[in-house]
């Protein structure tokens, strides 16, 4: 057994950290904090200069070939730097998806300018009345010749804004099963009968809530045969999972221990010679640790060729409840001061908590709710009956 | 990253687990009960070297690394093993290293078996070693008291005690005839490492509980049908197991990672061994409870073989610390300059 990731990707490693320490600059931050938008353009494109917007792509479609482990490494430094990169994120999964699944035609339409770093592509699955029950989905897409016209809204459309297609899960045959008539679509959202409205959440994140009044979108643009969007979807939601989801509770705790060790009690002794205090410490590093081992275990069984379905909502299982759990404990250990926003410059521990007590609750729920995470390793990992 | 045993540790797990699924099933470990010490168990274990693999070659032993010992306790644990596998280990590792000649003929007499010895956890108070793991059972045991190491006979005096776990644990009073083995500074720093190695061992035994507890409380939900359907259908019932699959199966990784961190990141070794132990303990704690509850009124009942597992999840992290104590001295080693 051996559990370092490697020397090769440790050197990596610092290579990231240096790049993140020119690149994440002072000016990206403030514009995210202040637009609620956690995507930088002037970020993106360096990330493109670096050759570095899809390092675990093969070369030869302009990533860097990385192996999952590095891939591993350099998400968790970008999520430990707070660098950002959810648009990247869902571009890479539909490049990802259009790639597997994708035409030729579909392939060279998005895939080059995808990873040049010109256009960003969103996902657009949830509706107001389909979350976990994705399969749900009532946003009604019907053929018109060449062309398919498409009604309906969509829910948590983050980044549309900003963004060229989004990856559509529509309904186009109410007549059959739930996750037998649905198909998905890169729908162009630059055209008429598109409407973005903005939506502010928890986390200070913009997100969307998009509808969609007889947008037209050619057929040529549809990923996967009609009527079996739920297969594109099982692979999707698999890649969604998978990752790294270490890089928030890893950067709270470091925030947390520089507190204790330069802060005093009312006593003058130092908090961080509290045993309370230690005990709160402790009990999150060895979460934090737990959680960088099961996101590197998937990261291995990606690498060792295997698909790491149940390890995956293990991972983000795990780790969105301990964040949830943890940024809870600390705003309490903080005392009074713990409520003292983020955003301001008085705030201790870097206003961390704050922040993560309130971005914690979007993380139980992306990617699938911790309830279908549960059911999932539940069924297929320890066999039990379908659950209800 | 290499998630695997190698060829030879999987042997040893193989090898071992066949041997604890002969010796140790369920009835063995209530007919050991209470004196929790299996006279069988213990000779098989010691056939298959468990004592020799624990020590180099100079002390006649054959050297394992601590991963292997830790691969070992998990099978132990998986069983909830009738002996004194963890404490001996440590002690004749500690012995091993004090290099005098009292000491050297001590690890003979552990290895031949005829001496069966275990070490104290804490420093003795008002002249009494507390809850010493197999007081009960051992001839010998070795406890530090601030610089100095030494060898006490366990026989007159001691009391075995009544407890959770069902452990072979007595409180013993320090007699005259306790022999000074070693003193100077190096005996806290043996002492903190021979610690630490507990914690690991613990650590991956108390994953083992927490496997076969997972594992017990799956086969009885699958077979067991309320209202029709087996209720391992409940998503209240689903969803507890397969949160405590989940911190269980992540303990396992910490806690072989600590065992790892031995002789490859020694750095990190005493603050993962300590946080390995404390998130297991509450990882097997958790499984064997949730197990024991979906059980319903049967898992209230000593047929069961969950209580059995319930009460060791408690119990054997106990004889060194609760949680709490284990996450603040993990943590002490983190913070810059702070341990003890």
């Amino acid at each position: 057994m051996d559990f370092r990731l490697g020397e090769r990707v440790e050197t990596f490693r610092q290579e990231v950290r240096s790049f993140l320490e020119r690149a994440l600059t002072d000016d990206v931050r403030e514009e995210m904090e202040r637009t609620g938008v956690h995507h930088s353009w002037s970020f993106h494109r360096s990330l493109v200069e670096h050759g570095w917007l899809a390092p675990g792509w093969p070369e030869e479609l302009g990533g860097q070939g990385l192996d999952p482990l590095e891939t591993l490494a350099f998400m968790e430094e970008f999520h430990r730097a707070g660098a950002p990169t959810y648009a990247v994120s869902t571009t890479l999964m539909v490049a990802g998806i259009v790639r597997h699944l994708g035409t030729d035609e579909q392939k060279q339409l998005v895939i080059p300018p995808a990873l040049r770093g010109e256009k960003i592509m969103v996902l657009g699955f949830t509706e107001p009345e389909s979350g976990s029950d994705v399969a749900t989905a009532q946003t009604r897409a019907v053929r018109d010749g060449d062309q398919w016209i498409v009604n309906g809204q969509k829910m948590f459309t983050t980044n549309a804004q900003e963004a060229d297609y989004v990856f559509m899960l529509t309904r186009t045959n109410p007549d059959v099963g739930k996750h037998q008539g649905l198909t998905t679509f890169l729908v162009p959202l630059r055209q008429p009968g598109v409407e973005i409205q903005p939506v502010y959440t928890l986390s200070g994140e913009r997100t969307n809530l998009t509808f969609y009044s007889d947008v037209r979108v050619d057929d040529s643009l549809r990923i996967g045969e009609v009527d079996r969007g739920w297969d594109v979807m099982q692979l999707e939601l698999t890649l969604e999972r998978a990752g790294d989801h270490g890089g928030e509770p890893i950067r709270l705790l470091a925030a947390m221990e520089e507190w204790a060790e330069s802060t005093v009690d009312h006593t003058g002794r130092a908090r961080a010679d509290d045993p309370d205090v230690r005990t709160r410490l402790g009990r999150a590093a060895a979460e934090n640790e737990v959680i960088s081992l099961l996101c590197r275990r998937s990261a291995w069984i990606h690498a060792s060729g295997g698909v790491p379905a149940v390890e995956g909502s293990m991972s983000k299982l795990f780790a969105s409840e301990a964040l949830t759990r943890q940024s809870a404990d600390f705003v309490d250990l903080l005392g009074s001061d713990g409520i003292r926003s983020y955003r301001d410059p008085t705030a201790p521990a870097a206003g961390m908590a704050e922040y993560d007590f309130r971005i914690a609750l979007g993380t139980t729920t992306y990617g699938g709710t911790s309830e279908i995470q549960r059911n999932i390793i539940a069924q297929r990992g320890l066999g039990l009956p379908r659950v209800r | 990253m290499d998630l695997n045993p190698s060829e030879e540790q999987q042997l040893l797990v193989e090898t071992f687990g066949a041997l604890y699924a002969k010796e140790s099933s369920p009835e063995h470990v209530r007919a050991a009960e209470p004196s929790g010490h299996d006279h069988g168990l213990w000779g098989r274990l010691c056939h298959n070297g468990v004592l020799e693999m624990a020590v180099d070659e100079e002390s006649g032993g054959w050297g394992a690394s601590l991963l292997d010992l830790a691969l070992v306790a998990e099978q132990h644990g998986r069983y909830v093993g009738s002996a004194p596998l963890l404490e001996s280990q440590v002690a004749i590792r500690l012995l091993a290293g004090v290099g005098t000649s009292e000491a050297r003929s001590a690890v003979a007499a552990a290895l031949s078996g005829e001496f069966l010895t275990t070490l104290a956890l804490h420093p003795p108070r008002d002249g009494v070693l507390a809850l010493v793991p197999a007081g009960a059972v051992a001839d010998t045991v070795l406890f530090v008291d601030g610089s100095r190491l030494w060898a006490t006979p366990a026989g007159e005096g001691r009391r075995a005690v009544a407890n959770l776990g069902s452990l072979p644990v007595a409180d013993l009073p320090v007699g005259e005839d306790a022999q000074l083995l070693a003193e100077g500074p190096e005996v806290g720093e043996w002492f903190e490492r021979a610690r630490d190695e507990w914690l690991v061992l613990a650590a991956n035994a108390l994953a083992g509980i927490g496997s076969r507890s997972v594992e017990i409380g799956v086969e009885y939900v699958k077979e067991r049908h309320a209202f029709g359907v087996p209720i391992g259908s409940f998503q209240a019932v689903a969803h507890g197991l397969a949160d405590a699959a989940t911190r269980v199966d992540g303990g396992r990784l910490l806690a072989r990672e600590a065992a790892w961190a031995a002789d490859e990141d020694p750095d990190r070794f005493p603050e993962l061994a300590a946080l390995a132990c404390a998130f297991n303990a509450e990882a097997a704690r958790e499984a064997s409870y949730r197990s024991l509850h979906y059980h319903g009124g049967y898992g209230f009942m000593l047929e069961y073989d969950i209580q059995l597992y319930f009460r060791r999840a408690k119990a054997w992290p106990a004889q060194f610390a609760e949680p709490a104590i284990l996450y603040a001295r993990a943590e002490a080693y983190r913070l810059s300059g702070r341990a003890e």
